[in-house]
């Protein structure tokens, strides 16, 4: 216990790097993932062709895979970063950006079709019926889904502790190095601050889909 | 869904679309022309590179790190899925120091993350870096399993197990032939889809120093110069993809099937790597 109150310094600094990589990564996800998800229904095939292939491919590849490449594999190609956060980051972004994808396309879907046609039927473009009518409805089906992927992205940061990033499992590691006698404790006060971070959103998602599903 | 949007395109409207599809192709193409001028100037596609592949002991090393990846997923799988059943019977249990225990339990697993508790094993108890990683899955999957399977068993009609208790079944028996079969039927796609999430999480043994696929890579690209690192990354990679893609067409397929099956029909899969609600 008392290893958790000496180190309590380098347990906030990983809690706020993590939180950190997670808010970045969050909002370039939910940007490109959104792009996505509107390429994936949009009327040209080659946005079509590609938006599926990505996400395809993203949602079948494990994220130590994306991450070894972004971290060991691109600097010997020459490409290296000047804070492996960099790395971090994209990696995580462009993982979490196709669940994000599917789960906008998802809702997209599950806009009755009524909608959309009494849309066009007043004469809306596509452009306008997408971020008029569509998008405000599907995004709003689909916020827990979304929120649980936030979720997980938080958890998936930890992987970046494992390669060269120092965050709350990155400070973890070093401490249990250090505190050999005590890495029990190390690790509960580890999984405490993810916990202080993942419990709440996950309330959180429970009370906006009661919400929604009261609305519909 | 998609047709709805916009109008069955007109002669113009199918211009520009061909037009809209050929600059996107062009910029796609334009992009890995230019991933592949780089990786060309690092001498990538030189011959000699890809000739490790000619080596019999790297295809066993890869063949090695498979059957790693696959056994941990395997075992921790067999061992996660009747956990998670009696997690998630405890969870519905009609008692409440059983019921709320649980859950408590059940929300601790979920929050944390994998390569956590695969550390926390490896670190606290010991054990050899296999168990750490089938620990770790275990642990982490019996909870998502035990809350799909509740989804499904709340998915169903009231009427089943009020039908099973007026017939004079007990709670466990109602639960046992009533509602289990239907519930698992249902979310047999959203079961399926999470093993390949528990399946892409094998790569996290890469941390913990399990010999699977990614740490074999590492070893390889040790053991023969960093020059040979991009080609059996590659592959590795490739047959990862491969895998998981096969498995995931395989739970779009079981929903497919099942829906004509399951009373009710099966529920629509989950988005792979979501932990559902």
């Amino acid at each position: 216990m008392d290893v958790i109150i000496d180190n309590l310094p380098a347990y906030v600094d990983g809690f706020l790097r993590t939180l950190f990589l997670s808010v970045v990564s969050g909002i370039f996800a939910l940007i490109f993932g959104t792009l996505l998800a509107a390429a994936r229904v949009s009327p040209i095939a080659a946005l079509r062709g590609f938006s599926m292939t990505y996400v395809e491919i993203v949602r079948n590849t494990p994220l130590t895979i994306a991450f070894f490449f972004a971290a060991v594999v691109l600097p010997r190609l020459g490409v290296t970063f000047q804070q492996f956060e960099v790395a971090a980051i994209i990696a995580l972004s462009a993982y979490t950006s196709a669940f994000i994808a599917e789960a906008v396309r998802s809702g997209v879907n599950s806009v009755p079709v009524g909608q959309a046609e009494a849309a066009r039927s007043i004469g809306m473009k596509f452009s306008q019926v997408l971020t008029l009518i569509i998008l405000p409805q599907a995004l709003r089906t689909v916020i827990p889904p979304m929120i649980n992927i936030l979720i997980a992205l938080v958890k998936n940061s930890s992987v970046a502790g494992a390669f060269y990033v120092l965050e709350l499992f990155g400070y973890g590691r070093q401490l249990a190095n250090a505190n050999g006698d005590a890495v029990l404790w190390v690790l509960v006060g580890v999984a405490f601050f993810y916990l202080l971070i993942t419990v709440p959103l996950g309330y959180l998602a429970n009370l906006v889909e009661r919400k929604v599903a009261i609305a519909r | 869904m998609t047709s709805v949007l916009y109008d069955v395109p007109g002669p113009k409207a199918r211009r520009v679309s061909l037009i809209g599809s050929v600059i996107g192709v062009v910029a796609i193409a334009g992009l890995l022309w230019w991933a592949i001028t780089i990786l060309a100037q690092q001498g990538i596609f030189e011959p000699e590179r890809w000739a490790v592949f000619q080596i019999p002991e790297v295809w066993v090393l890869i063949g090695n790190g498979i059957i790693a990846t696959l056994t941990a997923a395997a075992v921790a799988a067999v061992i996660a899925f009747p956990l998670g059943l009696v997690l998630c019977l405890m969870r519905i249990s009609d008692v409440a120091w059983i019921r709320i225990p649980t859950r408590i339990v059940l929300e601790f697993l979920r929050g944390m993350p994998v390569v956590l508790m695969m550390f926390f094993v490896l670190l606290v108890f010991a054990t050899g870096s296999f168990t750490a990683v089938v620990a770790g899955l275990v642990l982490y999957n019996s909870a998502i399993f035990a809350e799909i399977i509740r989804a499904g068993i709340q998915s169903l009609p009231k009427g089943q197990r009020e039908a099973g208790l007026a017939i004079g079944l007990t709670s466990f028996a109602s639960r046992r032939s009533i509602e289990l079969p239907q519930a698992i039927r249902r979310m047999l796609p959203s079961l399926v889809a999470q093993l390949v999430v528990l399946l892409k999480d094998t790569s996290l043994g890469y941390i913990v120093s399990y010999e699977e696929l990614l740490r074999k890579v590492q070893i390889m690209a040790d053991f023969l110069g960093p020059d040979y690192l991009f080609p059996v990354f590659f592959v590795a990679a490739a047959i990862y993809i491969a895998i998981n893609f096969s498995v995931s067409r395989l739970a779009i397929w079981i929903e497919k099937r099942g829906s004509k099956k399951a009373a009710g029909g099966v529920v629509h899969v989950p988005v792979a790597g979501i932990p559902v609600k």
